[in-house]
């Protein structure tokens, strides 16, 4: 598949890359220490190279593909703990389709398909409470995944099972969040990143304000993003000028969507429903302190990882495997040994290149053959 | 998952649990509209409101020329298709066919 060469915008997004190119050139940049500004979301990764917006850019800035994909960081225990419950005769077991590839320690949910568990693949949380209701003699168990965008949906799903008294219903809590975690790209030794385009849709639930620390402690600019390939291209050019002018803030690009104070029922029925664990494992990064929710007490009764006994074994990522460094953007998807050839979208090794908003899928289905070619 | 896909609130079809059929594309699918409602904005003054839904929950309102503007673009990533999809197998999941 070709990435975009022409999108009906692209007379605004020329003016937009002249004027990020202007900023460059007044700000003398050495062509071998470029400015790395990361992609928090992987929406924005999605969008960034099925537009090509890389190539559009001087060559004295760098994107870096940061986590922000739920799929991409799931580790492989926790797929194995979901096969050991869809593996279990009674239970019917749902899912985004996105998590049906996602390969466990042994198989993912798709081979466990295969093999006779009931998994079924779901649009919305609300629908796995609709089978609940028409299969009573059965377990229904949700697989909730998902940074702070889709975590109001399984909180409100939840409220809603209560109200109506369904008790065959659970959901596999396994959401995420991004604060925490950029906190621990921040703090990692090997940072070389001088801004961040901010999630557009996490930032629509949480607000602009959780990210303040990122500019007043760390010094680096944030700036929330749109996913249109003028949003990225405004939002590269805001965080640059921040840098030229010596500014650290956080600015919101994408105000038509992301209010400063988020979204009030949807926080309220979060924190109804979850609370922060101690820490959760995350696929390439390891263990991140208060980057997940579990259910509180009070919703035990809806919590698959007390219904059911879960192995809840961890296990170590393929040897062969850079997702992590990938990911922290020490190494680009191409530069990884198994790029492409013992890992590909079809057979993917590592999480990164099962999602579309994954960076190595992304590479290796818009920009792969280029990069290649580049570094021959 | 993360991107969503903009729908016109068709009706309202449980004021209490606060359900709204909405027309995304042409599909039409129940949503919850929990997150898009508020004293000033109730219930039942969401008909005709462009929403953002994401997996089944209204996450916020858009205008018009957002929502068209959104759709476009979401088309030309392949999300859009993509989410239609998973609307119509999940109906069909839900409504007790073969899965």
């Amino acid at each position: 598949m070709k990435y975009l060469d022409e999108f009906r915008d692209s007379a605004k997004a020329s003016i937009l890359v002249r004027e990020i190119e202007a900023l460059v050139a007044s700000m003398d940049i050495a062509d071998d220490k470029p400015l790395n500004i990361m992609e928090v979301c992987g929406g924005h990764t999605h969008s960034i190279f099925r537009y090509g917006v890389e190539g559009m850019l001087p060559k004295q800035i760098e994107l870096v593909h940061g986590p922000g994909c739920p799929v991409c960081v799931l580790p492989m225990g926790r797929v194995d703990d979901c096969v050991a419950i869809a593996e279990q005769s009674h239970v019917i077991f749902t899912t985004f389709g996105d998590a049906m590839r996602v390969p466990g320690s042994k198989k993912s949910l798709l081979q466990a398909k295969a093999d006779g568990a009931d998994v079924r693949m779901v649009y919305s949380p609300m629908d796995a409470l609709a089978i609940a209701r028409a299969n009573p003699t059965r377990e229904v168990v949700f697989f909730g995944l998902g940074f702070e965008t889709t975590t109001p949906s399984t909180a409100l799903t939840i409220l809603q099972a209560e109200n109506d008294g369904v008790t065959n219903f659970s959901v596999f809590c396994n959401h995420i969040t991004i604060v925490p975690t950029i906190k621990a790209i921040l703090d990692s030794p090997d940072l070389r990143l001088d801004g961040f385009l901010g999630p557009g849709h996490v930032s629509m639930v949480i607000g602009t304000a959780p990210y303040e620390f990122i500019a007043r402690v760390y010094r680096k600019p944030m700036v929330v993003a749109g996913f249109e390939p003028l949003d990225i291209l405004q939002s590269i050019w805001m965080v640059v000028r921040q840098i030229k002018e010596g500014r650290a803030e956080i600015e919101n690009q994408y105000a038509r969507v992301v209010p400063e104070d988020g979204n009030a029922p949807a926080l309220r029925a979060v924190s109804r429903v979850y609370e922060l664990r101690e820490f959760f494992e995350w696929r390439g990064l390891g263990s991140i302190d208060h980057s997940g929710v579990r259910l509180r007490d009070e919703y035990a009764r809806f919590d698959a990882e007390r219904k059911f006994a879960i192995p809840n074994v961890r296990v170590a990522d393929p040897q062969s495997c850079q997702c992590g460094e990938v990911l922290k953007g020490a190494i680009k998807p191409w530069q990884c040994k198994v790029f492409g050839s013992a890992c590909t979208p079809e057979t993917p090794l590592g999480a990164l290149m099962v999602s579309s908003e994954g960076a190595c899928a992304a590479y290796y289905q818009y920009g792969g053959v280029k990069h290649h070619e580049a570094a021959e | 998952m993360c991107l969503g896909i903009p729908g016109r609130i068709e009706r309202i079809d449980d004021v209490a649990r606060k359900l709204a059929t909405v027309d995304v594309g042409g599909v039409k699918r129940q949503v919850n509209i929990s997150c898009v409602v508020s004293d000033e904005h109730p219930v039942s003054s969401c008909v005709g409101d462009w929403v953002l839904i994401h997996v089944g929950f209204a996450m916020s309102r858009l205008d018009e020329a957002e929502a068209a503007e959104t759709l476009r673009i979401l088309t030309e990533l392949g999300e859009a298709q993509a989410e239609l999809e998973a609307m119509r197998l999940s109906a069909a999941t839900t409504m007790g066919a073969a899965p």
